[in-house]
């Protein structure tokens, strides 16, 4: 008993703020070295209390002979399962939930290694996804760290100024496909920007993750530190979900990116900006006859991201009369499955939404629960140290032992309610997971459209070529001997369906291809939903019932302890 | 409602058969709303039984009102000076308006304890003013009420002038500062500071718990809406996630209701006890205030007489005719003052044994309220976890 009162008192000294720790002056000397724990350091008071012997574990599995007073069915009349009974056995073999969250840090037992990070990295709120490759030996970790100033080497009229911070990227791995086991390379920002475009070229269709936005306002306005530190987190869950991709992983691109030293050997995006006035360049000749079509090989790009205007125009002008014309595009997404599909993960992105901000609240109130019980506790221990000091009667010692009884559980049951909160977080954050997945959901459908809006104008644009060509040979028909000029603009014009041609049918490949990419990456999300989802349910239901049971626990005892106080019949 | 037992050191007036102890046990109940508006007030019923000869039969209901529950308190402060006089609910301008059923609940249970306490004080039990209030119709409880000039209904500023006057005091004695008007009585100055620093920090304590119950309301509230945005995200999967979904949802609901019923528990059994206990201390800053006034009383009436003896033996020596009326006027202060020694006596004998009741009874108070608050979340707990580890089969059935 002692023992646990040291602890109440310990976890009294590490909630409490420094000014009310320099106040608090407990009859036990032990405590007062603990000043130095401050309330609202997390993750200190986390790893301490993995540290600290649990004062309530193990006994709780509690046996039929020692039923708890309070469980008496005359007690609990109202939302009592009916069918869990009432004396002990129902939970007792096997142990009590309480058991199995014995540790703040250990997740689902039966995670991969991909995404779990040591468990005082705060910063590890990276769920660990169900994303199992399809062999299950595969792993592939990677770490973010070590940010460091580096000096841009070019010429710079100013010295000094242009200043970029770089990070170390380590991967460990044993898939075949890497040069070796253990690698790292030191990476700047604007390589993963670099890499991110790569990937959305290269695989078109696919669920790709979202890079980190590249903020450019909150680096001016955060702390140095700060900034860097949350870019860091957020660039290491970004790889990881990269890592998690079983196409994206083996993609060129990443292995470039994860292994080459020195420079990023990947082309780099030019800016809109410079995109456009090369694009504009190009224009007149496109206009007045020369290379007037795009090459069959660029057509596997949008026409967005590129340099060609015209093509660009073209699209545009094409969906415009797909929207408003009201005639039916020659080819349309008939694809009844997929459009049902779509919808679903429309209403998915909503509902998900929604539970995430809810998920939210919930984690609020539980800390401020907490918090607030926390501090009921305080004032209690303040008040029992006040009664004791004070005592001129036997009764006030009386009183002050009942307090500290209860300021004891109060904190205790304070320091509970955080740990699930943490736990809480965890699992909720599947959530939040998926609803930033639904952005690469939303890449992959509108790297489909593209692709249809892309054939869709290929095909008007061959039809018109071809009637133009009709009209021409019917004029030159009427000539005899034929005209010159006429004949040489059909054969240009027959040259010119024939490139069309080619590239409508790139077009097609490549549209049915990202159909295909959509298909199979719909399929392994609605897996991997499935599992994560059912994980999420799961490990919070445990963690709810564990950390109820543990509560439960703290004020049997106390109701217990002072039993001898039940209320006289009013 | 509390049978309360006539203390044994009264007389009594009829012959005591086992059957017949005697008893007074009052009941207020019946909690209705009256009048409108601005004007708008409760009415409780209010049911005395007893057998005390005193009273006019074994049974009598009457309607009474807060104020006249105000009058009541007045007086016993008046009479029984020394006394703890137990405490009032407060009268609350603001929430008067709104009048809900929680609040209604809060002050009546208040006010009955208010009154029970009052029937088990072997003193305070055979006061007339209680008897009054307990069977006089509503009109002489009308017109008694409007003539009331107790100490609480001076301005509060006043109050709080008498409470600084005391706190004062007490801290310029801590500080060693001693004012030859002030009792110079060690324990007693331990007691003041004692019941001025227990108050601050119950009011803490009591603060906390009343954020505690609001806690409880928002954790359900978060859980029902928790609980509906999971039973949306279940109905966009289909077959037994959607479903597991789906209980989730459900049970996550129904625990809103629970943690809203353990709220009001929590209310009622824990945060009122502890507010309960606030007012006990501030009433009894009341008596001490009283206290520090007779002895000043006291103290001026000496300095008086003193003066007058030295006047009077001036008188003497020059063979006044003044002589007689003076030791007239020094018969009369002696008494004055003999009276106003006994008076302050009094208070002292009496704060002495009621601190003694005092404590024991709050002992005995927050050990019920500790026990209750204990109780309340152990059984909490329980549901939570049972309702939660019900879910647990049917999600590992859904495993693939």
């Amino acid at each position: 008993m002692m023992g646990s009162d040291n602890q109440g008192f310990e976890e009294a000294h590490m909630l409490a703020s420094r000014e009310e720790m320099e106040n608090l002056v407990l009859d036990e000397p032990s405590n007062n070295s603990n000043g130095t724990k401050s309330f609202s350091d997390y993750r200190s008071a986390m790893s301490s209390l993995a540290d600290t012997q649990h004062p309530l574990s193990p006994p709780m599995v509690v046996a039929p002979g020692d039923s708890d007073p309070l469980l008496t069915p005359s007690s609990i009349n109202d939302l009592r399962n009916p069918h869990v009974s009432t004396d002990n056995s129902s939970y007792i073999e096997p142990p009590s939930y309480a058991d199995v969250i014995f540790s703040p840090f250990d997740e689902n037992a039966g995670n991969e290694i991909n995404g779990v990070d040591s468990p005082d990295r705060a910063s590890d709120s990276s769920v660990s996804l169900s994303r199992s490759p399809s062999s299950t030996s595969d792993y592939i970790k990677i770490t973010v760290s070590n940010p460091q100033k580096e000096q841009e080497t070019s010429n710079s009229l100013v010295p000094g100024s242009n200043t970029y911070v770089t990070y170390l990227i380590a991967t460990r791995t044993n898939i075949p496909g890497f040069s070796g086991s253990e690698f790292s390379v030191r990476r700047r920002f604007r390589d993963v920007v670099t890499l991110s475009d790569r990937l959305a070229e290269s695989y078109r269709g696919f669920f790709i993750p979202p890079r980190p936005d590249k903020n450019l306002v909150e680096s001016q306005v955060m702390q140095k530190q700060e900034f860097v530190e949350q870019r860091r987190v957020a660039l290491e869950k970004y790889l990881r979900r990269l890592a998690a991709h079983p196409v994206i992983r083996k993609s060129d691109e990443l292995k470039a990116f994860l292994q080459v030293q020195g420079k990023l050997p990947l082309p780099t995006s030019t800016d809109v900006a410079s995109r456009m006035l090369d694009g504009a360049v190009k224009l007149p000749k496109q206009l007045f006859g020369e290379s007037a079509v795009a090459a069959p090989h660029e057509v596997v790009q949008p026409a967005k991201g590129g340099r060609d205007l015209l093509r660009l125009f073209k699209e545009l002008r094409q969906s415009v009369s797909n929207d408003w014309v009201g005639s039916k595009p020659p080819v349309v997404e008939e694809d009844k499955e997929f459009l049902e599909k779509k919808d679903r993960m429309h209403d998915l992105e909503q509902q998900l939404s929604n539970a995430s901000q809810q998920a939210e609240s919930l984690v609020k109130a539980q800390q401020d629960m907490g918090e607030t019980m926390g501090e009921l506790g305080l004032a209690f221990i303040k008040l029992t140290k006040f009664e004791n000091e004070e005592a001129i009667f036997t009764s006030q010692r009386v009183t002050a032992a009942d307090m500290k009884n209860v300021a004891t559980a109060a904190v205790k049951a304070s320091r509970f309610y955080r740990e699930l909160n943490a736990q809480t977080v965890k699992h909720l954050d599947t959530l939040h997971e998926y609803l930033g997945l639904m952005l690469s959901v939303h890449g992959a459908f509108s790297d489909r459209s593209s692709a249809l809006l892309t054939v869709q104008t290929l095909i008007s644009e061959l039809s018109s070529l071809q009637s133009r060509a009709e009209k021409l040979e019917a004029a030159s028909s009427k000539i005899f001997g034929g005209d010159k000029s006429r004949i040489r603009k059909i054969e240009e014009l027959k040259d010119t369906i024939r490139v069309t041609e080619d590239a409508k049918h790139v077009a097609i490949r490549e549209y049915e291809r990202i159909k295909d990419n959509n298909r199979s990456e719909l399929e392994r999300l609605d897996r991997e939903r499935h599992t994560d989802f059912l994980n999420m349910l799961k490990g919070f239901v445990l963690n709810q019932v564990g950390y109820a049971e543990k509560i439960a626990n703290v004020w049997t005892k106390v109701a217990e302890e002072t039993s001898a106080y039940s209320r006289e019949s009013t | 409602m509390i049978t309360a037992q006539r203390s044994s050191s009264g007389s009594s007036h009829s012959p005591r058969s086992p059957s017949s102890q005697p008893y007074l046990s009052i009941s207020v109940t019946d909690p209705v709303k009256l009048g409108n508006g601005v004007q708008a007030y409760i009415s409780y019923r209010v049911i005395t039984k007893t057998n005390f000869p005193e009273y006019q039969g074994p049974e009598k209901i009457v309607i009474r009102r807060y104020s006249d529950f105000v009058w009541l308190r007045d007086r016993l402060f008046e009479k029984y000076k020394g006394v703890f006089i137990p405490p009032l609910p407060e009268k609350s301008a603001v929430e008067k308006f709104r009048f809900s059923a929680e609040f209604i609940e809060l002050r009546r249970q208040a006010l009955d304890i208010f009154v029970n306490r009052i029937a088990s004080h072997h003193e305070l039990q055979q006061s007339e003013d209680l008897r009054t209030f307990l069977q006089a119709d509503e009109e002489t409880m009308e017109r008694l009420r409007s003539q009331d000039t107790g100490i609480f209904k001076k301005k509060p500023a006043d109050l709080m002038q008498i409470f600084k006057e005391v706190q004062t005091k007490v801290s310029d004695v801590v500080l060693g500062k001693e004012k030859p008007v002030e009792e110079s009585n060690p324990e007693y100055e331990k007691l003041k500071n004692y019941i001025f620093e227990l108050e601050n920090h119950l009011s803490e304590a009591q603060k906390h718990a009343y954020r505690l119950v609001k806690r409880h309301r928002e954790l359900g509230q978060s859980l029902s809406d928790f609980g509906k945005a999971v039973k949306l995200l279940g109905a966009c999967e289909g077959d037994a996630l959607g479903k597991a979904f789906s209980d989730l949802g459900a049970k996550s609901e129904s625990l809103c209701v629970r943690l809203q019923k353990e709220a009001h528990q929590l209310l009622m059994n824990f945060e009122e006890p502890l507010k309960d206990y606030v007012r006990s201390v501030q009433s009894i800053k009341a008596t001490i205030a009283e206290r520090a006034n007779a002895f000043r009383h006291q103290c001026e009436l000496a300095e008086t007489i003193k003066l007058k003896e030295i006047n009077l033996d001036k008188l003497m020596l020059t063979r006044s005719e003044k002589v007689g009326e003076a030791e007239l006027e020094y018969k009369e202060l002696k008494a004055e003052s003999e009276e106003a020694t006994r008076r302050f006596e009094n208070i002292v004998r009496v704060m002495n044994e009621e601190i003694v009741r005092f404590q024991d009874q709050k002992t005995l108070d927050m050990g019920i309220a500790f026990h209750e608050f204990a109780k309340g979340q152990a059984r909490l707990a329980n549901n939570i976890a049972d309702a939660w580890r019900s879910l647990l089969p049917k999600l590992e059935a859904c495993s693939p």
